[in-house]
């Protein structure tokens, strides 16, 4: 390189480097907002906008998908879980694939809300309360499947223990019946927490809505919030407990999702790994999940300004560093199935990855979560919303197939060649699946369109106005002089 | 009457306000503001909440609740030889035990603050008042309640005009 030459480019660059580093330390909402006019963005959207067009369209088509899932649960009834692609040796099929994906994309709205509340990273304020809906959906989703899985579905309740006539009680020493106090107490305290965190919101919508309907059905739902100082102290102090429930309880639900495979002794399943790898998966396609939302609800909104370029791209590397412990997750399963020295092991690696029928599977998965994200290394790619949008499809497909080479490849050759199978989904199967998918828009574009999906309120705690600095340092000193 | 309601516009007068009023001897008093602000509850005199020990016994119930059901169905009520396993095999029960301490401490978190505060409480004398909608929006409030010792209808009000507040109005029942 010519010095000259090289003098001019380098000043280009550095000017190039200033702007994009600037992104990435850029306000969390971009300066201008007040108290009101955040309160007025959030809630026009909902009371004042109406309905737009493109709201209309996207969900004409998401509630035709599920009525799709309708129609694949009434022949599901009607005939049995034979409808599906299911048979010995691959039993579990699609039903426990969608419902570990969809457990999984859940994940990432708790880490979110709480983990990174935890850890006070006040740029979660302008996306938890959309990811806490995510959650909320992606688990409604989950919990269909295993129920759908059982054969007979109007049964499901015999999976809790309650005393009845037949004198029957679970078996404590299953994984699956951990996996039932795990999904519905993870159910349970999401809805819990998404609904705490929305009583002030409820609170502003009763106040700002015009019409007396809505007025009447938010002021229900708001309990008659106030926002009195007593009611705020003891509102924190619930939500910071909340929180720190919800994060050993996040980390735990895949980790037991994860048991009911890791406790079987199946060549592919039974790894020590499972836990912590699994964990990481679901954040990993929750985030994916976080991302293909945001980025459309906050262009089609118009809301750049409070969903920032600073929260994709902490989201994007958030992607990166829970996709390279993925990465590292299938080196050691690979590592281990030889290190092991344990034939069956050996075989089953070799199976997924180049002598089995579904070996096209675990390329597709290797080449969709493992190479396709490192390019989010380059700072271009994590600041261009197009280019996220995209790798959080790829991702979000990516860790689909991850699901299906664990549940797939691992049960169609076992130990004896004389119970191998080959697995194929039916169109039911499909029609299922995309059935959920429509189930969770639908509820997306209903929450969207009802509710504020922005935290109005921990948005107004962003702005610098909101600080009492001078009044924190004073009591600091008032407390000790007690 | 309820007591006397002062609009402030940002959470710094707000916290002078309160201060004052609680130097000034009242007690039975309330501040409102549209998001939560530590120093206000502070100044109010409200320093603690019972709800953390309200946590810590639903989550120890649910600890104790849920092992005890596994200990009862898997050893006493309906015992199942599973891979010769000890019928009280305590590490299997751990995880449904976890999940109970959190479910149950966390239905105490919720229905505990809802119940320490009063809520749900669709009316409350506060509400008569148009402006208080703006509490939720963009204004912050101090109230002063009429139960206190201190209160009287005519000082009040000229005590609370003296910290320049927005406006000032008579909260009716």
């Amino acid at each position: 390189m010519t010095p000259p030459k090289g003098t001019v480019d380098y000043e280009l660059d550095e000017k190039r480097v200033d702007k994009l580093v600037s992104v990435e330390k850029a306000p969390v909402i971009e300066p201008g907002h007040s108290f009101g006019s955040v309160t007025d963005k959030i809630t026009s959207i909902v009371l004042r906008r109406g309905t737009p067009l493109w709201w209309l369209g996207g969900i004409a088509i998401t509630f035709g998908m599920l009525q799709l899932l309708l129609l694949a649960c009434t022949l599901l009834f009607a005939k049995g879980v034979g409808e599906w692609g299911i048979n010995i040796p691959v039993g579990w099929g699609f039903a426990i694939i969608n419902f570990v994906w969809w457990i999984g994309i859940g994940h990432a709205g708790t880490l979110i809300s709480a983990i990174l509340a935890l850890l006070k990273q006040s740029w979660r304020n302008s996306i938890n309360r959309f990811a806490e809906a995510m959650t909320l959906f992606a688990v409604m989703c989950a919990g269909l499947f295993p129920v759908l899985h059982t054969g007979r579905p109007w049964l499901a309740y015999w999976l809790l223990p309650y005393p009845n006539t037949m004198g029957v009680w679970p078996q404590f020493r299953s994984p699956l019946v951990w996996d039932v106090f795990a999904v519905s107490t993870y159910a349970t305290v999401s809805a819990l927490f998404w609904y705490v965190g929305l009583v002030p919101d409820l609170a502003t919508m009763r106040d700002t809505a015009r019409h007396p309907v809505p007025r009447f059905i938010y002021g229900m739902l708001a309990m008659g919030w106030r926002g009195s100082a007593r009611h705020w102290k003891r509102y924190e102090t619930a939500y910071i407990l909340l929180a720190g429930l919800s994060t050993p309880l996040v980390l735990s639900v895949h980790t037991v999702v994860s048991f009911d495979f890791a406790i079987s002794i199946l060549p592919g399943w039974h790894t020590t790994i499972f836990p912590p790898y699994f964990v990481a998966g679901a954040i990993y396609c929750g985030f994916a999940m976080v991302l293909f939302l945001a980025i459309p609800i906050r262009a089609l909104y118009g809301l750049e300004d409070l969903i920032t370029m600073r929260h994709l791209v902490n989201a994007a590397k958030v992607m990166l560093a829970t996709g390279l412990i993925v990465a590292y997750g299938y080196g050691m399963e690979a590592f281990a199935a030889f290190y092991s020295g344990n034939k069956y092991e050996q075989f089953m690696w070799l199976n997924r990855a180049w002598i089995g029928p579904y070996w096209w599977s675990y390329w597709a998965l290797l080449a969709t979560n493992i190479f396709t994200p490192q390019i989010l290394w380059f700072r271009r790619v994590r600041q261009s919303p197009p280019m996220l949008f995209i790798i959080s499809t790829i991702i979000l497909v990516g860790m689909w197939l991850e699901r299906f080479v664990i549940v797939v490849t691992s049960l169609h050759r076992d130990f004896l060649p004389s119970s191998w199978g080959y697995y194929k989904p039916t169109s039911i199967d499909w029609a299922t699946y995309v059935g959920t998918l429509g189930l969770f828009f639908t509820l997306m574009f209903l929450f969207l369109r009802v509710l504020p999906a922005i935290s109005i309120f921990e948005v107004r705690t962003l702005l610098p106005e909101a600080k009492v600095s001078k009044h924190g340092d004073a009591h600091l000193m008032s407390g000790a002089d007690l | 009457m309820y007591g006397m309601l002062a609009e402030f516009d940002g959470p710094i007068e707000l916290t002078e306000a309160a201060e004052k009023a609680y130097a000034a001897g009242f007690r039975h008093m309330d501040a409102y503001s549209p998001f939560p602000i530590e120093e206000v509850s502070e100044a109010i005199g409200f320093h603690r909440s019972k709800l953390p020990i309200i946590v810590l016994a639903g989550g120890l119930l649910g600890m104790l609740g849920g092992f005890a059901l596994e200990y009862w169905v898997s050893a006493l009520e309906y015992p199942l030889n599973i891979a010769g396993r000890p019928l009280a095999s305590w590490p299997a029960f751990i995880v449904p035990a976890y999940e109970c301490t959190i479910l149950a401490a966390s239905i105490s978190a919720v229905v505990g603050m809802f119940a320490l505060n009063g809520l749900p409480q669709p009316y409350h004398p506060l509400f008569n008042i148009m402006e208080f909608e703006n509490a939720s929006r963009d204004k912050f409030y101090l109230c002063l309640e009429s139960v206190d010792e201190q209160f009287d209808p005519a000082n009040t009000r000229k005590f609370l005009e003296e910290m320049r507040p927005n406006n000032v109005w008579e909260v009716p029942y």
